[in-house]
Order: C-alpha cells, then sequence, then structure tokens
C-alpha cells in the first residue's frame, strides 16, 4: 500500500491557489459525460453534490434518511468558524490555522488545515447568499461569539440551531439541482459495499430500505460524505442511525483507514439517566461562554447544589487554567471532569456529573439576555431532566461526539483506492488528535463546497475512466457479498438482540477505549472484543426478512461492522504510546494529569490497511509521517 | 423512581396494501424518564425476543431536530406536550395504567411505507420546486455586503427552524401544507437575499404542492398548536400575500 499524501509545494500560504492553477480540468462538454456518486447528504455530501452538479456533471446522491435535510449535520449547535476578523480582535486566516493545528495537538498536515482556514470565509459568504439567517448586530451585520480553544470571536451562529440552517441551506442548493435534473436523488437507501474495477473505485451496492431490494450502481467517482463513527460506543450524541458501514467497505475493499483511535468526548452532554438510554444529548459548547464549571470540595457532597457556599465549590477549569478558564478545548474539559468525579467529587445521583452553572451570568446580565442567547439549550435541558437551569445549575458529563479518525486521504481528498473521495468527518484529515469546537462545520463544507469540487476534475482530466456496465464481474461479486452477509444474519436466530450485543460492546469501548486508555484495559478490550464479536455471529437474533423495510436488519449490519472496527481503534490506542489531544494514555501523563505527546516517536498519521478477520481482526499499519514546517512543535497549554 | 405499566394500542400495516389494524400490547416497568421512543425500543426488544415483528417507526437525532419523528399519539401529532417533538416527550407525562393510541400522521399525500412509517418525500417535492435562493458555489459576495436588519433576520430565522417532520399535515383536517411550504417562502421571501426570485419561487412551491395531493388551508391553525418548532400561522398569510402578488 503506497500513501502519498500528495502536498503541494511551496509557501503554506501559496500551496492551495497554486495547486488549483496546476491541476487539469475537464471542459464543460466533458463534464455532462461523467457521472459521480455522492453518498451521505450531510454539509459534506449536500455541498459537493449540489457543486458538482453545478459545474455540469451527473451526480447521484444517496442517504439512509428519507430526506436529505435530516442528515446528523442537522444537529450540530453552537457555530461554523471563519476568520473573517469582523470583531477586529487580530483574527487571521493563520491565527484560526494556528489554533485549530495546535488544538489538533500537532497530529494533522499542515497544508490541509491552512486550506480550510483559507477556504473559512468563502463558506460565510456561500451560506449568507443562500439565505442562512445568521445572528446579526443591531446594524444589520453579522456578529459572532466566542468558542473553546481560541481567544478570538471567530464564531458565527444562527442561534443554537448553526447546523440546521447551514445544511439547510446545502440542502436546498442540492434540490435546486435535483430540479435542473442533474441530481438523481435516492433517499432511503444504504451503499454496502464499493465497487472496486482495475483498482478504482466504479460504482456502489446500495440497498433500497423500502423495498429491501439490493441494487448495482455506477460511476466514474464516489464521494463517500458518509459521518462519523461515534456510534462504535453505542451511547454517543451522534443519530441513531449514524454509522461506520460505507467507510468500512470502503476499508474492506482496500482504503486505509487513519487514527480510529481519535475520539472526540464532548464534556458538555446531559448525563445518562438509565439502561434504558438510547442516546446523549449534547449541549452546546457555546455554553462555557456563560456557564462555570465547578464540583463540591467535598467528596461525596449530596447538598442540593444552591445550598453549597461559595467556598466549598472547586471552579477545577478556572483554577486549573486561569487563561483559558471554562474555554479549555474539549478534550481538556472532558478528562477533567473525569479526574473530578473518579476522586469522588462527582455530582447527582451516579455521581457520574458535574455542575455547569449559569448563577453568577444571570446576576450579570439578567435572565433575558441568558434567554436570549442559550434559551432552545436551557429548554432542551429542562425537556429531559426535568430540571430548571435558571434556577438549578445543570448537571453535565463528557460523552462520545466526534470522530477525527476516518478514511485516509490525501490532500486532493482522495483515498488510496483512485475514484474514491471522502469528504467531512468520513475522512481523516484536518483535525489532529481533537478537533475545535465550530470546526466541523466549517470543514464538512470547506470539503464539499470548495476542495471536492475542483479536485475531482483533475482525477477524471488525468485518469482514463472506461465505460462499464454494472453486468461486471466486479459488480455481481459486490452485491452478492452485500446480499450475501444479510442472510448470514437473518440466519443466526439466536437469543440475544442486536442492541443487547451492541450495548455490551459500547461499555467494553467507554470503559477501555474512551476518554483514558492504558495498556493493559486497551489488551483485554481487543480480547473482550474479539470475544463479543464470536458470540454474536452465533447468537444474535435478527427478526423479519430482507426483502421489505426492516429497521433491525440495517442495525444488524452496522453493528457488524463496528465489532470489527472496535478492535482496530483499540490496536490503534495500543500503537500509539503517548498522549496527544483525545487519546489520553494513562502510562503518559504527568503529576498533574496533563498530556504526554511523543514527537519523536509518533509525530505520524496510522494508516490501517485491512487484511481479514479470522478469529481476530488481521490489520497492517502504514506511518505517514508528518513534516511541519511552518508552526513550531509545542507542549500544548491553556493555563 | 417510579415505574409504570402502559397499555399500548398500535397500528400495524405490513406494506401499503395491506389494510392495516390496531394492535393492544402492554408493557411493564415503564420508567418515568424514558423518553417516549425508548419505551417503544424495550418494547421491541420484548417482540423481538417474543419473535414477532418489531413497531417499526422513524427516528435518527432524537433530539428534536431531524424531523424523522412523527407519530401521532392519541389523536394528536408529537403527542401531548406543546413544542416537544415525539423524541423528546418523556414518560412522565403519562400515568400508571394508561393507555396509549400510537399512529402514522394520516393524509393522502403520506402513504403508509409499513406500520408508523410513512413516506414524505412530497416535501422534498415541495422544496425542489423552489425553496432556495439559486446561488451558485463561488458566486457568493461577501457576507457583509448584504445587510439584513437584526429582527428580519430574526423573523426569517423563525420561519427556517421547521424540522420537516409533517405534524401540521397530520394535524390539519385537510391534510394541506400550509405550514412546511409557507414556512419556506416566508423565511425566503422575507430576506433580501430572497427578492430575485420571490415571485417564481411562491408560484412554483405552491403548484407542487396542490400537485402533491395536499388539501387547502382553511384556518383551522390546528397545525400550529402541533409544531414543535412553534412556526407561526402567519407564515401562512405571507404565502397567501405573496401568492396573490405574484399572480396579478
Amino acid at each position: 500500500m503506497k500513501l502519498d499524501p500528495k502536498i503541494p509545494s511551496g509557501p503554506l500560504e501559496e500551496k492551495w491557489n497554486r495547486h488549483k492553477n496546476e491541476i487539469n480540468l475537464v471542459s464543460p462538454n466533458n463534464k455532462r459525460k461523467h457521472h459521480i456518486i455522492v453518498v451521505g447528504t450531510g454539509l459534506a455530501g449536500a455541498s459537493a453534490a449540489a457543486s458538482l452538479a453545478e459545474l455540469g456533471y451527473n451526480v447521484s446522491a444517496f442517504c439512509i434518511q428519507d430526506s436529505g435535510r435530516r442528515a446528523h449535520s442537522i444537529a450540530a449547535q453552537g457555530g461554523i468558524n471563519a476568520a473573517k476578523n469582523y470583531q477586529n480582535d487580530g483574527d487571521s486566516v493563520w491565527r484560526l490555522f494556528y489554533d485549530t493545528i495546535k488544538g489538533g495537538d500537532y497530529r494533522s498536515r499542515e497544508a490541509n488545515v491552512y486550506r480550510l482556514a483559507e477556504n473559512s470565509n468563502n463558506i460565510i459568504d456561500q451560506a449568507v447568499a443562500q439565505g442562512v439567517p445568521f445572528g446579526r448586530e443591531y446594524g444589520g451585520l453579522l456578529d459572532n461569539r466566542s468558542f473553546g480553544g481560541a481567544q478570538v470571536s471567530r464564531t458565527f451562529y444562527s442561534r443554537g440551531q448553526t447546523g440546521q440552517q447551514l445544511l439547510l441551506g446545502a440542502y436546498q442548493a442540492m434540490m435546486k439541482e435535483v430540479h435542473s435534473g442533474k441530481i438523481k436523488y435516492f433517499p432511503r437507501h444504504e451503499m454496502l459495499d464499493l465497487v472496486v474495477v482495475d483498482g478504482k473505485a466504479r460504482g456502489i451496492i446500495s440497498r433500497d430500505l423500502v423495498s429491501g431490494e439490493v441494487m448495482k450502481f455506477q460511476a466514474d467517482a464516489v464521494v463517500l460524505c458518509t459521518g462519523g463513527y461515534g456510534n462504535v460506543f453505542y451511547l454517543s450524541t451522534n443519530a441513531k442511525n449514524s454509522n461506520v458501514t460505507a467507510a468500512w467497505r470502503c476499508h474492506k475493499r482496500g482504503a486505509a483507514f487513519a487514527n480510529p483511535c481519535f475520539v472526540q468526548i464532548h464534556p458538555t452532554c446531559i448525563p445518562v439517566s438509565g439502561d434504558y438510554q438510547s442516546k446523549l444529548t449534547l449541549m452546546s459548547e457555546s455554553l462555557r461562554n456563560d456557564g462555570r464549571v465547578w464540583v463540591p470540595k467535598k467528596k461525596g457532597d449530596k447538598r442540593p447544589p444552591n445550598e453549597i457556599p461559595e467556598d466549598e465549590r472547586y471552579y477545577y477549569l478556572e483554577e486549573r487554567y486561569p487563561s483559558f478558564g471554562n474555554l479549555v478545548p474539549r478534550d481538556v474539559a472532558s478528562r477533567n471532569a473525569k479526574m473530578v468525579t473518579d476522586d469522588g467529587m462527582g455530582v447527582g445521583s451516579s455521581g457520574l456529573a458535574v455542575y455547569l452553572d449559569f448563577r453568577d451570568a444571570i446576576k450579570r446580565d439578567g435572565e433575558d439576555v441568558i434567554r436570549a442567547k442559550y434559551g432552545n439549550l436551557f429548554d432542551m435541558y429542562q425537556n429531559i431532566t426535568d430540571e430548571n437551569p435558571y434556577k438549578t445549575p445543570m448537571r453535565i458529563f463528557p460523552a462520545v461526539h466526534y470522530t477525527m479518525g476516518g478514511l485516509w486521504v490525501d490532500y486532493n481528498l482522495m483515498s488510496n483506492i483512485p475514484g474514491l473521495f471522502v469528504a467531512g468527518e468520513a475522512n481523516f484529515s484536518d483535525h489532529g488528535a481533537n478537533r475545535l469546537g465550530a470546526s466541523a462545520l466549517m470543514q464538512g463544507l470547506s470539503d464539499g463546497y470548495f476542495i471536492v469540487p475542483y479536485t475531482i476534475g483533475d482525477y477524471l482530466a488525468g485518469n482514463d475512466v472506461p465505460k462499464i456496465s454494472t453486468d461486471h464481474d466486479a459488480f455481481k461479486e459486490a452485491e452478492s457479498t452485500a446480499s450475501g452477509q444479510l442472510d448470514k444474519l437473518l440466519a443466526v436466530k439466536g437469543d440475544k438482540t442486536i442492541i443487547e450485543f451492541h450495548r455490551e460492546l459500547g461499555k467494553i469501548m467507554w470503559d477501555k477505549v474512551g476518554i483514558s486508555r492504558s495498556k493493559e484495559g486497551l489488551e483485554s478490550a481487543v480480547e473482550e472484543i474479539r470475544n463479543l464479536r464470536d458470540e454474536f455471529w452465533q447468537n444474535v437474533r435478527v427478526p423479519g426478512e430482507k426483502n421489505y423495510y426492516n429497521k433491525y436488519l440495517e442495525f444488524a449490519a452496522r453493528v457488524a461492522d463496528y465489532f470489527e472496527l472496535a478492535e482496530l481503534m483499540a490496536l490503534d490506542a495500543l500503537d500509539r504510546n503517548e498522549s496527544c489531544g483525545c487519546h489520553l494514555r494513562d502510562e503518559y501523563q504527568t503529576e498533574e494529569g496533563e498530556a504526554i505527546r511523543n514527537d519523536k516517536d509518533y509525530s505520524y498519521v496510522s494508516a490501517w490497511e485491512y487484511l481479514g478477520v479470522n478469529g481476530k481482526l488481521e490489520t497492517k499499519l502504514h506511518k505517514e509521517p508528518l513534516e511541519f514546517e511552518f508552526v513550531e512543535l509545542k507542549q500544548r497549554s491553556y493555563k | 423512581m417510579s415505574t409504570m405499566t402502559i397499555n399500548l394500542k398500535i397500528w400495524r400495516q405490513k406494506n401499503s396494501n395491506d389494510p392495516g389494524h390496531f394492535e393492544d400490547y402492554k408493557l411493564d416497568d415503564v420508567n418515568e424518564h424514558m423518553s417516549f421512543l425508548e419505551m417503544l425500543d424495550v418494547l421491541n426488544e420484548n417482540l423481538i425476543k417474543e419473535g414477532t415483528d418489531p413497531v417499526e417507526f422513524d427516528y435518527d437525532c432524537r433530539e428534536g431536530i431531524c424531523g424523522s419523528c412523527n407519530l401521532v399519539i392519541n389523536g394528536r401529532a408529537h403527542g401531548p406536550k406543546h413544542m416537544t417533538a415525539v423524541c423528546q416527550l418523556h414518560m412522565r407525562e403519562y400515568n400508571n395504567g394508561d393507555t396509549i393510541v400510537i399512529e402514522p400522521p394520516r393524509a393522502a399525500a403520506f402513504p403508509v411505507i409499513k406500520d408508523l412509517v410513512v413516506d414524505r418525500s412530497a416535501f422534498d417535492r415541495i422544496i425542489e420546486a423552489g425553496g432556495y435562493v439559486s446561488v451558485k458555489t463561488g458566486a457568493a459576495p461577501e457576507a457583509n455586503l448584504i445587510p439584513v436588519p437584526q429582527d428580519t433576520s430574526n423573523i426569517a430565522f423563525d420561519y427556517a427552524t421547521c424540522i420537516g417532520c409533517g405534524a401540521c399535515v397530520a394535524a390539519c383536517p385537510n391534510s394541506s401544507a400550509s405550514l412546511f411550504t409557507g414556512a419556506k417562502i416566508a423565511h425566503l421571501n422575507s430576506l433580501p437575499q430572497g427578492q430575485p426570485e420571490r415571485d417564481k419561487r411562491t408560484i412554483a412551491m405552491v403548484n407542487q404542492m396542490e400537485k402533491e395531493g395536499f388539501g387547502d388551508c382553511s384556518n383551522f391553525a390546528e397545525c400550529e398548536a402541533v409544531c414543535p418548532v412553534g412556526i407561526s400561522i402567519a407564515s401562512i398569510a405571507e404565502m397567501r400575500k405573496d401568492y396573490v402578488k405574484a399572480i396579478f
């Protein structure tokens, strides 16, 4: 396996423009001869599909939901970063780049991250022109808020529903092209395999989730925009249908999977309330602008929070990190929450929560101001917990939220399978070992609107993609593999439900491949995952049949893939004998619990090659060295 | 923590050709902090263990924003709680021994796929007809060149917040999609960016709504009452006003 990141030469700030000037173009009359499949219609997929269609390509857009508008990008709350410097607080493309690469703990590529920062401003322009109703100041110009990991205000927002508004903008742009006839639209379709012919991605196998029919689709290139794999933990802030299947099946066809152990655990989520819990709900990080995080100083203090006097409260983020305080990056905030609850200072009935308190902000600004900023989030909290956060501090705890890892891509966002492009959360490219808040929307849209439309042209102009038919043997083989797996799942007819297996897998992952990891824990996780996977294939009960709408069959196939991915995540975490960003190895931390990164030995992207599953996952590690020409690697400090 | 026994009467329908029927179920040990959909998950776990096909229903984000879930509970779209999508409804709204009737949203334009899952692709086609600003990627001017008064932006947001769940259609005696269509028209038509295509958009979307088999609006306002995000029927007035202006 050859992994060439294809980073253009030259000064950092000239790389992308120079690359755009040098790459091949496809002429308008040739564009209409090409067919491109886009899988997933979140921010990356919808924006890529719309932009490719506007250029004149024929596009087929697939999504598992009943409408493209429901992709999980819709749930992003807080905002989207851009280096507009509208606040005159000294922001710049360089600063956004620097904060993002530092926030990722120097485990991402300089060139990719710089390009992301460059594209950020175009995204805001595009969204405003589409009619996205961003928050505005009295004068009618755009407003900003602050987010974790930055000392400038660069986050654009639409109340607490920024993801929804940006996604609807991209979805509407996509529907405009459905109307023009350039996009064929396939909702309620799930990609089950990638078809590779002569080493190139030439199509997909997809199941019509209504009729159950497994179908073959041919293309000249495939763009995978299928999001992250946080649901491997069972409980996460991801939507219930978010899954790794499309990406994992590409991995099994030869695409390298990069940095699978880099999982973001978001510090401000509503704590688990019981065994029946099906998902976790995030409270936007923007709340940390005004809320203060604390726990009682006394272990096991069961007094109601408002009865605990000021001098008996431990504002641990403010005390430990005076310059960033409550606005430290997500990994730092999550790790500290775990430390104080491990020390017995946690609150709530489970002891697995900390307070996020708005008392002082309400005293300072008044309840109306706080309501105007966060009203919908407070309502959501009250609705779920039955507690009023204007009167009682919120209880929060970390939860799995975002996966920085994903399919390996080069600078053109193409995987190591020519013709397979990967955009948005599904790729690994821009966030390193930790993603800063308000950067996911930026990356999804940067990839979809402003990168893939150029780089796909370069691929199509520079490569021979002869016409092929879906009668080709490779299509037949992939179709029968996909169908065969569904039959196999249905044939087990065991005693344990899919959710029972998934919940058990999630517990292993949370306990041993979660906020902190150790060699011992990871090794036992690998064993446990293997055993549970064997049991799954012998004892799972999948209801119904495959030739009609059957959501539990969809789940079963996804859980089967999680069982393989889970082992890879543990192996990746075992390989990385350092702590960086979200990845905290107990063996590699200071006495105060700060991460110890090892740049000498681990400044690389782990790219795993799939070799098979035979009791255990057979896999091979390839390393893409990360080279830093423009920034100096520093120990991250938010103190 | 108290637990309850809940009696369920759920619509079961194999596919669009099956006439469908109600089936009774009894569920013990329902926890008050469970969400309504988690209660159905537990029911399904029991059904799967018994060897029965689980109840199919649509859901995804389970945080009230994706608009996938759309159950009609005791005759009310999204259930008893005002401005709350069914995924955000909790069992604490119910009492031990209650009987809950669960149906799909019923409308000719929303054919049933299976059990409680319906086909809402008509909504996509209404947006496809004109629910956008025709700006190509890369063609946008600098964002702050288009100032929008804060009030205008807030009003546009209030319409743009629609989650496309279809509760408005389920609640309307005419099965009208006027609230959904009006919300998108009012969002885009209220902004400077939406002006060039204002008339064209309004006519195209209203015509498509009719073509899909949705009824007309008779001002019952049932839609606003069940809307989980509180879209105002003022959007329907905006749509009608703009439609009249557009056709003359």
